[in-house]
């Protein structure tokens, strides 16, 4: 009951938000968004409470894997839909039944996708993921909105395809075994599965939900929709929506580790992992624009988490551990640097000297930029670290040293991009331009950042008990050991 | 029943081989609609006996795929005011050229791939070729609307292997994907309306203002 009315509740208010005719028009309806919102978090709390029998003839369940992805999507979308009240407030969307319809649906989507132990399920809601963020992303409706749209629905659009694709070889792979699709099923006749469809199913996956994480050489899409995307949207999408579709990419691994293919995945991974890194690193130095900054670090993550799969052993729990820092994190920077959108008109280089106009905000973006990099004292660092252990386990000195090369050049290119904007000499005032005096900066809109940032730092020196044992035991269903 | 699911295949490579030469978007999308139609009528003429899971997989496909998208893609022609020539990036007969290329391709990769118990030899060539072919389309034509056709018959491609799996793939998943396709076109089709007026063209090319 439980795990149909997370995935329920938020897909009914969206259609009467869609369909009513009393939502039409701009304003937009933020209570709904913040009881929805809420009522999602403690129903998600219930589920670590007391853990809920599979539903819907195991079609749904909440294991180890969906419940970390799910657990982060509720968390970022109660802190979003709290920063939205200070949002509308300064900005107005073209249209707040879109706006509030779109987000509600995503979330609806993602649990979806987080519960599913089927995998056409999975499928159909990562799908409806990315056709509900589009109008999001779509809000602002001039050019550049336009371009980065059509851009993120057709290579996403493609990229999704032949994951069902890959979902097909699957079921090819399957055959007569056990119920089709079911996750379950599927990992007890691992052994007997057709080795070479399930190859094939594996590629097809991992480049397909790898599109949507945004893994280089398929990020092309990432920059350009982070960066004209709300900023809201975009940690939405930076913190939630990747997460789901690594979690597409953790699901047929979990197969293959069970069907004792993991020699055959794992250089693939590595590759598509130390690429996103080398990308990342290449077009973090000299960026210009915050968020399209965020959106190479996104990359970079991204490139840590398939990174951490494929070398096993605890990279398997590393990358689990640094899917809750990165998700976390995202929102975090992003929301922040909303804050400078809204108080600037852009969060480019054109900014100087924040920290005297808005010193709540720049001291949030500065702290964010080592949670981001994985400097101590931070979550990352562990995460980071722990996946460091594991190219040294495996017996990869050179994956290490690649990833602390890669790490190092986005740690300077990030720096010189957020300190060029926090330090300085602040402007003249011109216009939308604030000049030297410091802006009173609503709570609404620091809230959100600073409750994920104390999040993100507290995972840096202690990992309550319960989380510690779900990521073990998710890292152990991917093949990996515990810590 | 098997060779009448054997002529309908070979009137699906047709399909896509006549897309790829036309040259008016009406006709484009006509192709389309046609394939739609073809793809509608498998899972009836594939299925050993007929069922309420094929039939209403028929109905749902028609529906879909030959009456609401082309329906809805040549109403954003009309009201974004279109001009209907396609212009390709590679011209029609080289793109035909590729198509038939396509097509040997598909049916080489097909004859490795085994798939047991698999009544109909003709359907993983002409889902792969369907497939290439309508990355063709995505890949070699300017018009935003004419990639949505590409994407469209990639599409198209899936949806036939997928027929290979209609006994173990369930009823609800089925109508969940075309309702996701739906849906999807169905932005596409509204961004691509906002994007002739706002550069008064459907050229994809020209959204070149974001780059690094």
């Amino acid at each position: 009951m439980r795990l149909l009315a997370l995935c329920a509740i938020p897909l009914v208010t969206a259609l009467v938000v869609l369909a009513a005719r009393t939502f039409r028009g701009r304003r937009v309806p933020v209570a709904l968004l913040l009881v929805v919102a809420g009522a999602h978090l403690a129903l998600v709390t219930s589920l670590w409470v007391a853990p809920p029998l599979p539903a819907l003839g195991g079609w749904i369940a909440a294991d180890p894997l969906g419940l970390t992805v799910l657990t982060l999507t509720s968390v970022l979308f109660l802190v979003t839909a709290i920063y939205i009240v200070g949002y509308l407030r300064q900005e107005a969307p073209r249209s707040g039944r879109v706006f509030a319809g779109g987000l509600l649906a995503f979330l609806a989507a993602a649990s979806v996708v987080a519960l599913a132990q089927h995998l056409a399920m999975l499928w159909v809601g990562m799908e409806a993921t990315t056709l509900s963020v589009a109008p999001l992303v779509f809000l602002r409706r001039d050019r550049r909105s336009l371009e980065a749209t059509w851009k993120y629905l057709v290579v996403s659009s493609v990229g999704i395809a032949l994951a069902l694709l890959g979902t097909f070889f699957l079921a090819s792979a399957q055959g007569d075994l056990g119920r089709p699709l079911l996750l379950p099923d599927l990992i007890a006749h691992a052994r007997e599965l057709h080795p070479a469809w399930l190859r094939a199913a594996f590629l097809f996956l991992l480049v397909g939900f790898g599109t949507k994480m945004g893994l280089a050489p398929m990020h092309t899409w990432k920059p350009d929709t982070y960066g004209e995307a709300p900023s809201l949207v975009s940690g939405l999408m930076a913190g939630a929506l990747t997460s789901c579709a690594f979690l597409g990419v953790a699901r047929v691994s979990e197969v293959v580790a069970a069907a004792g293919l993991g020699s055959f995945a794992q250089p693939v991974l590595i590759a598509f992992g130390l690429l996103s890194l080398g990308v990342a690193a290449t077009f973090v130095i000299g960026q210009r624009d915050m968020k399209r900054l965020l959106a190479y670090s996104s990359v970079e993550h991204m490139g840590l988490l398939v990174l951490g799969l494929g070398l096993g052993g605890v990279g398997a729990y590393g990358s689990m551990l640094h899917l809750v820092n990165n998700g976390l994190a995202k929102g975090w920077m992003f929301l922040i640097t909303g804050n400078i959108a809204l108080a600037t008109g852009a969060a480019n280089s054109g900014n100087r000297g924040l920290i005297r106009t808005l010193p709540a905000s720049a001291t949030l973006l500065v702290l964010g930029l080592f949670a981001v990099t994985g400097s101590p004292p931070f979550g990352m660092f562990l995460s980071e670290f722990t996946i460091l252990r594991a190219a040294f386990d495996g017996g990869h000195p050179w994956i290490a040293a690649t990833i602390l090369v890669a790490l190092a050049v986005i740690f300077v290119g990030m720096a010189a991009l957020v300190l060029g904007i926090v330090l300085g000499e602040p402007p003249a005032p011109t216009g939308r331009n604030l000049g030297a005096v410091p802006v009173r900066e609503s709570r609404w809109l620091v809230a959100g950042p600073v409750a994920l940032a104390a999040i993100v730092l507290m995972l840096g020196f202690y990992i309550p008990g319960p989380l510690r044992d779900v990521l073990t035991r998710a890292a152990m269903a991917l093949g990996g050991t515990a810590p | 029943m098997r060779n009448a699911a054997q002529i309908v295949l070979l009137l699906v490579v047709l399909s896509d081989l006549a897309i790829l030469g036309t040259s008016r978007l009406s006709s484009c999308i006509r192709g389309l609609a046609a394939q739609g139609f073809l793809l509608g009528l498998l899972p009836v003429l594939i299925a050993p006996h007929v069922s309420v899971h094929a039939a209403s997989l028929a109905v749902g496909t028609v529906i879909v795929k030959a009456v609401a998208l082309p329906w809805f893609l040549t109403w954003a022609i009309r009201e974004a005011a279109v001009r209907r020539e396609i212009e390709p990036i590679v011209g029609f007969i080289a793109s035909q050229l590729l198509g038939a290329l396509a097509v040997a391709l598909a049916f080489a990769i097909a004859s490795r791939l085994p798939l047991p118990g698999m009544q109909q030899p003709l359907l993983v060539p002409v889902s792969l070729a369907t497939l290439i072919i309508g990355f063709v389309v995505l890949t070699t034509r300017r018009k935003a609307l004419v990639q949505v056709v590409g994407y469209l018959i990639l599409e198209n491609g899936i949806y036939l292997f997928g027929l290979t799996q209609t006994e173990s793939v369930p009823f609800l998943i089925e109508l969940g994907v075309l309702l996701d396709i739906f849906v999807g076109v169905f932005i596409m089709g509204i961004v691509v309306f906002h994007i002739n007026r706002e550069f008064d063209s459907l050229d994809s090319t020209r959204l070149t203002e974001l780059s690094d």
